[in-house]
């Protein structure tokens, strides 16, 4: 779309967002250090609710943000629209200020290049879900016939044929729920904001609802950003997770990196109870062949297993099970590494030998 | 007893006369000379009121009675419908004149109601909008309520003239305010997380006003267009002070002549088309959940008939 290939398609910049009447002078203390949130909160009557986020999500890439209850993670992705002015630091889509844009521009870019769900829904009563679905449609001015085919198709896409003549309060919560990301979808946007979209589904819908989702963003190249409360969601569907606290993006990093290797305490606990058996990689616990070597002496590794770095845990246990050697890493011709037994049960419990994983916040 | 001239610091307010009633008797001569300029306003008006008047008594009166008795149909249903007729026909049964003062009285309502929608929906969205601007409304609105329309009468009458033009804007100063406030009231509890969503898919300032605030105010204004009905309709002998013919006019002239009867008849008459207009409006105001959402023109007469149409077609 005219921006060079190195842009992000959505970009935050040292995003602040402080709720209160004396916000510059609040973001001036925290910034020179004199103040901490709650004497903010205390004596400014401010209440910070993002603070220096900084990230880029790439095209086609679903970024999931992880946090707390209150933790800012709706107030930053409604700066991503400009629902919410920032109250420093600025939003690129595309390369383009989301700050700078005339109210055409920003109503354009809304009704055509981003999808939103909400939290809370936020459909219309007064409309049936056709009408609801088709509101980015009708704001463009599009005809009505072109609106009701357009509709058709995102109320199929989640599975709701049938009820297009309904009313939201006639629909459960789940279904309300899938109205809205037919809604989101509908105009066919490159961006979708989906701030815990299938949090009131059941388990079973939820997770086919995922696949669903992960197909579609894949197959039309939709970037995404995701927030989500649970954690196995974020893994399974995110290329990248971040993780927020009180405001600031304590760590951005792939859902392997943010689970063995998390930055804090508090990333920790998040990550804590996840198996890391589908998402620890050979890469990861792997040593090179010459300390191996170094150790146990020169030996033949003629009828080693053999496995691929970006194998998984799971599938290494497999491999070694009915063997007494190691594990070979090859990556194509070049052998990588060797996967002890050792290796592979520290891995499994989470500790991790191989020095720390590179982590970038970008 | 303290002389008159001197000030007493217990009872500042017998000493001291600002003379307010004098000045305000100004706005007289005030009403007096501006009598030319409003001229243009007031020769529109008063056609207005005089074609719907004159439309309403040309109808023979089954006819009008068929036509507002399809309407509550519409509106609000069978039941309400068969409600409407029963009553409308003991209206005119009430005397031989009734049915004639009725049209004359529901044709002045009807105009008061009409430029209070005009002037009042806006005002109504507006003050819905902007805190300030309710701030500065709502003493005005209570004056409007509360102030005895005696106050305002002799200003209008100056104005104005007496007559058909001046009942109505005094019916609608005393009958305007539930319509403004609840409209306000409407717009501002409108919920905003669908407008924030509204917002969200690109909609313009104007869309979100006709495509989401608004339609999501209608019941509450629908039940302040109901009050001001409601008002308009009790302000019909205070009106008729001010020679306003119709039912008002009946009750006025019953009192002078201490007549009990044509007061009674001239009364219920105001009250019959008072429960009338109101099961109508009300009827409107039903959600359409409890009509099945269904569209209006898919129920009542119109879907009737489209219901021909469509079987023959
Ligand atoms: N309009 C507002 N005015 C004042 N404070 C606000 C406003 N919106 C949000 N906040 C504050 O900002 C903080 C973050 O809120 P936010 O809704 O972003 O949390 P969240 O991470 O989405 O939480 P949840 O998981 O419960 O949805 C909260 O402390 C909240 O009180
Ligand atoms: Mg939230």
């Amino acid at each position: 779309m005219g921006a060079p290939a190195a842009e992000p398609v959505i970009r935050c910049d040292g995003v602040w967002k402080v709720f209160g009447s004396k916000a510059k002078e609040a973001i001036r203390a925290v910034k020179a250090g004199e103040l901490n949130k709650a004497q903010i909160r205390d004596k400014l009557d401010c209440v910070v609710g993002v603070s220096d986020a900084t990230f880029s999500v790439g095209r086609g890439e679903i970024f999931c943000i992880m946090g707390l209850s209150g933790s800012g993670k709706s107030t930053l992705i409604r700066h991503i629209n400009r629902l919410i002015e920032p109250t420093d630091g600025a939003i690129y889509i595309e390369g383009r200020n989301v700050s700078a844009m005339s109210a055409k521009e920003l109503r354009q870019i809304r009704a055509e290049t981003i999808g939103m769900v909400f939290q809370n829904m936020a459909l219309m009563p007064h409309r049936n879900v056709r009408d609801n679905v088709a509101f980015a449609l009708e704001v463009r001015g599009i005809a009505e016939d072109k609106r009701r085919q357009v509709a058709r198709q995102a109320i199929e896409a989640v599975e709701l044929t049938g009820w297009d003549l309904k009313y939201p309060d006639e629909l459960s919560g789940g279904m309300q729920q899938r109205v809205g990301l037919a809604r989101a979808i509908a105009a066919n946007p490159s961006i979708l904001l989906m701030d815990e979209p299938f949090s009131a589904l059941d388990p079973l819908i939820r997770h086919q609802l995922q696949g669903t989702f992960m197909e579609l963003s894949a197959e039309l190249h939709k970037t995404t950003v995701f927030i989500t409360h649970d954690l196995s969601e974020a893994i399974r569907i995110g290329d990248r997770i971040a993780i927020m606290k009180d405001g600031v993006l304590v760590q951005i990093g792939t859902p392997e990196e943010i689970v063995t290797n998390p930055v804090d305490e508090y990333v920790a606990q998040f990550v804590g109870g996840i198996s890391k058996l589908d998402l620890v990689t050979a890469a990861k616990v792997m040593l090179p062949l010459e300390q191996y070597r170094q150790t146990n002496g020169s030996t033949d590794t003629a009828n080693w297993p053999v496995a691929r770095p970006d194998d998984k845990l799971n599938t290494l246990v497999n491999l070694s099970i009915g063997t007494a050697h190691p594990i070979l890493v090859r990556d194509g011709d070049v052998v990588a590494g060797v996967v002890t037994k050792d290796a592979l049960l520290r891995g499994i419990q989470g500790r991790d030998h191989s020095g720390p994983a590179k982590r970038e916040i970008n | 007893m303290a002389d008159e001239k001197t000030f007493s610091w217990l009872n500042p307010f017998e000493s001291v006369d600002l003379k307010i009633a004098d000045h305000s008797d100004g706005i007289k001569q005030w009403a007096i000379d501006n009598r030319e300029a409003i001229q243009p306003f007031k020769i529109f008006l008063d056609g207005v009121i005089q074609s719907i008047e004159r439309a309403f008594l040309a109808t023979p009166p089954l006819v009008m009675l068929a036509i507002i008795v399809l309407i509550a149909w519409q509106a609000a249903g069978r039941r309400t419908a068969i409600y409407v007729a029963v009553t409308l026909t003991v209206l005119g049964f009430l005397s031989p004149e009734a049915w004639s003062l009725a049209m004359t009285t529901l044709a002045i309502v009807m105009a008061a109601v009409i430029l209070a929608v005009i002037i009042g929906l806006p005002l109504g969205i507006f003050a819905g909008k902007s805190d300030r601007f309710e701030a500065v409304l709502r003493p005005l609105l209570d004056t409007m309520q509360t102030i005895p329309a005696f106050v305002y009468l002799v200003p209008v009458v100056m104005l104005i003239g007496i007559g058909n033009v001046s009942g109505v804007l005094v019916t609608v100063i005393f009958a305007l305010a539930p319509l403004i406030r609840l409209t306000s009231l409407g717009i501002r509890t409108v919920n905003p997380s669908v407008v924030e969503a509204a917002r969200a898919f690109g909609a313009s300032p104007s869309q979100i006003m006709f495509k989401v605030e608004l339609p999501m105010a209608t019941p509450t204004i629908f039940a302040g267009l109901n009050q001001t009905i409601m008002l308009s309709l009790s302000m019909v002998v205070i009106a008729s002070m001010i020679s306003v013919r119709g039912l008002g006019n009946e009750v006025l002239r019953a009192m002078g002549r201490l007549d009990a009867g044509k007061a009674i008849v001239g009364g219920l008459g105001i009250v019959i088309l008072a429960i009338v207009l109101d099961r109508i409006t009300q009827g409107l105001n039903q959600s359409r959940r409890e009509r099945g959402h269904r569209h209006w023109w898919q129920s009542g007469p119109v879907g009737l008939i489209a219901n021909l149409f469509h079987k023959h077609a």
